[in-house]
């Protein structure tokens, strides 16, 4: 484009990024790094607090409710389906940052695309009645992305979902994880982007109409009327923003409408919000520099954009939120970073976005990701920390792993997987459950569970104990079948996607020339590996029902477990998923997309355990699967940064969407006081991603947790939950009650 | 070649964070003859339980966790009582300094003595301890006799050789509420601790009961049944006694 010149620009540095959409040059170009520490930071303003009250409230109706507290039952939501809606009528005034997804405050909005049974249902599970003329309209009328799912479905493709050896296909809803530059809006205003892709239009192919080129030229025409329903969207609120942000309360008003689009639109699993802090703190620099805004006011509109973020709502089924535990959006807005340059990325309001979990409370939403390296200047560190053992609400991933092949300006799509911000999109489906595949080996394809053939009716095992080299043979065909299946479904699932929900929004705000990603997964990753090693290492006989089938497994002898840092099972962990990897390279991907897979099942190891029998490492039919990369329930038998080298072994690069870990550590076991506690996980962070480890969520229980944990002992997140005083550990939910009391009294004190 | 030099391991923990300064590596060591009623390890006081393992091998695993150490990190030695077993303890710390590791031992000082041949090990164990965590249990001789079922004087002249020698030391003191928990008691501890030049910090350990599921696995009666754990207002005032927030 030619070079564009703003008053809005007043005081920015740079030339590449006004002759160009390059949001990453601008940045650089202008941003401050900031080393200092978090003392110069602000507390709530009154209208912070009483906005927040008043959503707190709102919130727990919403809990006394069932979870929901409202659903539009009449409108099909679109950038402009709703009139304006704030938090609090009466409070209006207050809302720096405005816009909700529906005309009322966590009113969730009727979004049919995905499909009509889910919107219907979603509905009816509340008490709601949808009005039968959308139902009639887009059963009769408008073909949804699961109708047309299901029409092309294959009887292996159903058969594979049913018996739930691939789960969590987003057949149903909208994929997600596609993060739309969201900071374009701001600094460009929608009239130069719009400009760009009809100029993007204008140039796409010679003429010749390929399939190809008829899709692009549809798909640009949908990404310009969506930049014009986000104008429209903005007037709503009295906004124009059809010209670039002039402060720091526009750019993020801007920024928060970008993203608002895709929530308006789109109920994907994941709905990211990507890296805006480095960006949004150019604005507020040039606003306090210049007496704008003073250091209260823009906490202020930080703290009010944070809001916003933790109200982000959709209606959701109950398989779902079985499968994902909750009403999680996973709102990721990532912090800090180092560019490519070697300055920290880390500037003034990544310190106010954390301090957002002081000013409100802890809070899962937005899903606040630190983008870590030992390199990250010292005091950032140290208040991350704090934050996290405060707050256990701030997860951490490897800048240092990630940047060599997401470059400096890359962005977390879900829990843990980057993506390039504006340049890149993502295929993401499902997990292949692996621990399953393992038994299908073992049974010639037969489901252990179903008892149908699934899988491909290879020779079963048939001898009393298992040999370690014949199973590995046979687990070897197994998973080249599961891969191929798996990436056969979704591949159609996703050419579907586009074609009938398809994401314009977002990717309007994403260049055309998109690189896309096709993000596998895998499930049962560390039963598989102490299956194996126990076969290896240890004799196990297999229990066969009447029909023949291996239903169960006894052990005999000891065996090495992931999680110890043994090298003798950790290899089998690097093995297994540098395999499956291969086998899902093997397969065509949709629009030639790069295959990359992750180990990142957060909440759905549950569901995933369900439909899984006994394992050949001693986990009953049934148990839940341990989640992501976690070693299994138990298997830690050296204490925590043991666990955590065994994590440090799996390669990155060969896990490109993700590598989850979770952690819960006490607070006593980080340290006799709160100084020694930061220092400690600084230190344990450091150890942990200067070895290349992908992800850590580090859950720091106060004494909520504890309570809860007393009273619920059978929540599956408190089986491990380890406390730990010096010198000595014990499971939470092993003690008795009085004891258990003991531990919250003294957890509420801090000091241990 | 040197003989390699074999312990008693009772058990190790990668993640130490309340033994010593910074993330540590700790070996607890099997065997002890104190016989402490409120002892949360008592499955460590007998010997003959426990897996054999050259110094050289418990370093070598150990060293995988460098990274976690930071400046301050490093190893641990625990139990049990690790002086109990003096010719690893040396052996073990000797290879930790030439990998420049930081070196810490947690004792209770029992087996102290300037006499002998222990004395002169301890001196060489001296040389290459960074630092020495001290639990004194009871200042009282009387009352450390009844708690613990052993002398106390070894242990405090422990402290002062230390002391004398300019090694650097931890006082830790376990407040267990009608018996370690008086203010004349604490007062006097308070005294000696003054007495000493390199005490570099001292923590207060509320009593706690949650190793007394061991004591019934190994069909111990348990002493100090029914004694309750500290409440807050114990726990402040003895911090405030022992001015342990002087030292942070």
């Amino acid at each position: 484009m030619a070079m564009l010149e703003s008053q809005a620009w007043e005081g920015f540095e740079g030339r590449q990024w006004k002759e160009e959409i390059n949001v990453r040059d601008f940045i650089q170009k202008n941003y401050t790094p900031y080393t200092g520490d978090e003392s110069f930071l602000a507390g709530p303003t009154d209208a912070t607090n009483k906005l927040w009250g008043a959503l707190q409230k709102l919130q727990k109706e919403e809990r006394a409710k069932g979870g929901v507290l409202d659903m539009d039952t009449d409108i099909v939501s679109s950038l402009t389906s709703h009139g304006p809606g704030y938090i609090d009528e009466s409070l209006k005034d207050l809302e720096q940052i405005v816009g909700l997804q529906t005309d009322k405050p966590l009113k969730r909005a009727f979004m049919p695309y995905g499909g009509i049974n889910m919107a219907k249902q979603s509905c009816e599970m509340y008490g709601y009645t949808p009005n039968p003329e959308l139902i009639k309209i887009f059963t009769e009328y408008h073909k949804t992305h699961n109708q047309a799912v299901f029409d092309a479905y294959t009887p292996e493709m159903r058969a594979i979902r049913k018996n739930k050896i691939v789960t969590g296909l987003p057949d149903t809803y909208g994929r997600g994880r596609i993060v739309g530059d969201y900071r374009r809006v701001a600094l460009y205003g929608i009239d130069t982007l719009i400009q760009e892709k009809e100029k993007d239009k204008a140039n796409c192919g010679c003429g010749v109409m390929t399939d190809d080129i008829i899709r692009q030229r549809e798909e640009l025409q949908m990404q310009i009327n969506a930049l014009k329903g986000m104008k429209e969207m903005a007037q709503i609120y009295g906004y124009d923003i059809s010209k670039p942000a002039t402060n720091a309360k526009e750019a993020i008003q801007w920024t928060y409408f970008g993203y608002l689009a895709a929530i308006k639109t789109q109920n994907g699993a994941a709905m990211s919000i990507g890296r805006v802090t480095t960006f949004l703190d150019i604005y507020i620099e040039r606003d306090l520099k210049n007496g704008v805004i003073t250091e209260e006011q823009a906490q202020e509109l930080v703290d009010h954009m944070t809001m916003k973020f933790r109200m982000v709502k959709f209606a959701r089924i109950q398989s779902y939120n079985e499968l994902f535990s909750g009403d999680p959006v996973w709102a990721t807005l990532d912090l800090a970073g180092i560019g490519v340059d070697g300055r920290p990325l880390v500037t003034k309001t990544d310190f106010r976005f954390l301090h957002t979990l002081e000013n409100m409370g802890p809070s899962p939403e937005p899903n606040i990701t630190v983008l870590y390296s030992s390199a990250l200047p010292e005091a950032f560190k140290q208040y991350s920390a704090k934050i996290s053992i405060l707050t256990s609400s701030v997860q951490y991933e490897n800048d240092d792993a990630m940047k060599p092949v997401w470059g400096d300006d890359y962005a977390i799509c879900c829990c843990v997987s980057a993506t390039q911000t504006g340049k890149e999109m993502q295929f993401f489906g499902a997990r292949a459950n692996l621990a399953k595949c393992l038994l299908y080996a073992i049974n010639g394809g037969m489901d252990e569970k179903s008892k149908t053939q699934v899988g491909p009716a290879y020779q079963p095992i048939t001898s009393e104990y298992l040999d370690y080299d014949e199973v590995i043979k046979k687990y070897d065909v197994m998973m080249d079948w599961l891969a191929g299946a798996y990436v056969n479904v979704l591949n159609l699932i996703q050419y579907m996607h586009d074609k009938y929900y398809y994401e314009a929004a977002q990717l309007a705000l994403i260049d055309t020339e998109v690189r896309r990603t096709f993000a596998t997964g895998i499930a049962g990753f560390s039963h598989v590996i102490d299956s194996l090693s126990a076969i290896k290492y240890a004799k196990v006989k297999v229990v066969r029902d009447e029909d023949g089938l291996a239903v169960d497994y006894e052990i005999e002898g000891d065996f090495p477990r992931y999680g110890n840092d043994d090298d003798r099972a950790d290899e089998i962990g690097v093995w297994l998923l540098k395999t499956f990897l291969e086998k899902v390279k093997k397969n065509h991907t949709y629009r030639n997309s790069e295959p990359t897979t992750s180990i990142l099942t957060i909440t759905s190891n549950v569901v995933y355990g369900k439909a899984t029998g006994a394992m050949p490492d001693g986990r009953k039919a049934g148990e839940p699967l341990s989640p992501g990369a976690n070693p299994s329930y138990g298997a830690e038998k050296n204490g925590l940064v043991a666990s955590l080298n065994s994590l440090t072994k799996l390669p990155y690069e060969w896990a490109l969407d993700g590598i989850s870990n979770t952690q819960t550590i006490n607070p006593s076991a980080l340290g006799n006081n709160d100084e020694d506690r930061k220092n400690n996980l600084v230190q344990v962070m450091d150890g942990y991603f200067d070895q290349g480890a992908h992800h850590l969520n580090v859950n720091v229980f106060g004494k909520e947790k504890l309570i809860d944990a007393m009273e619920h002992p059978e929540k599956e997140e408190y089986a491990n939950f380890t406390i730990r005083v010096s010198g000595y550990a014990v499971k939470f939910i092993d003690l008795t009650k009085e004891q258990q009391m003991d531990v919250i009294a003294r957890t509420c004190h801090g000091e241990l | 070649m040197k003989e390699p030099v074999v312990g008693r391991i009772h058990s190790i923990e990668s993640f130490g964070s309340a033994d010593g300064p910074g993330v540590r590596y700790i070996i607890f060591l099997q065997g002890c003859r104190m016989r402490c009623k409120y002892c949360h390890n008592p499955d460590t006081w007998a010997s003959q339980k426990y897996e054999s393992q050259t110094s050289e091998e418990v370093l070598k695993k150990a060293l995988r966790y460098k990274t976690y150490w930071g400046k301050n990190g490093g190893i641990t030695v625990s139990g049990g009582e690790a002086l109990l077993q003096i010719d690893f303890l040396i052996d073990l710390f000797q290879r930790a300094k030439e990998k420049g590791v930081h070196t810490t031992l947690d004792t209770s000082g029992n087996p102290f003595t300037r006499e002998g041949e222990f004395f002169e090990k301890f001196q060489k164990l001296m040389e290459v301890t960074d630092l020495f965590m001290l639990d004194i249990k009871h200042i009282d001789p009387a009352g450390h006799q009844d708690l613990t079922g052993q002398p106390n004087e070894n242990i405090l002249d422990m402290a002062r050789y230390l002391s004398e020698n300019k090694k650097d030391m931890w006082i830790r003191h376990v407040l267990v509420p009608g018996y370690t928990d008086s203010e004349e008691q604490l007062k006097t501890l308070q005294a000696f601790i003054k007495t000493l030049d390199t005490v570099k910090r001292v923590e207060v350990l509320p009593y706690h009961t949650l190793g007394v599921f061991k004591w019934k696995e190994l069909n111990i009666p348990y002493g100090l049944e029914g004694v309750p754990t500290p409440n807050q207002e114990q726990i402040d005032l003895a911090n405030k006694i022992l001015e342990t927030k002087s030292y942070l």
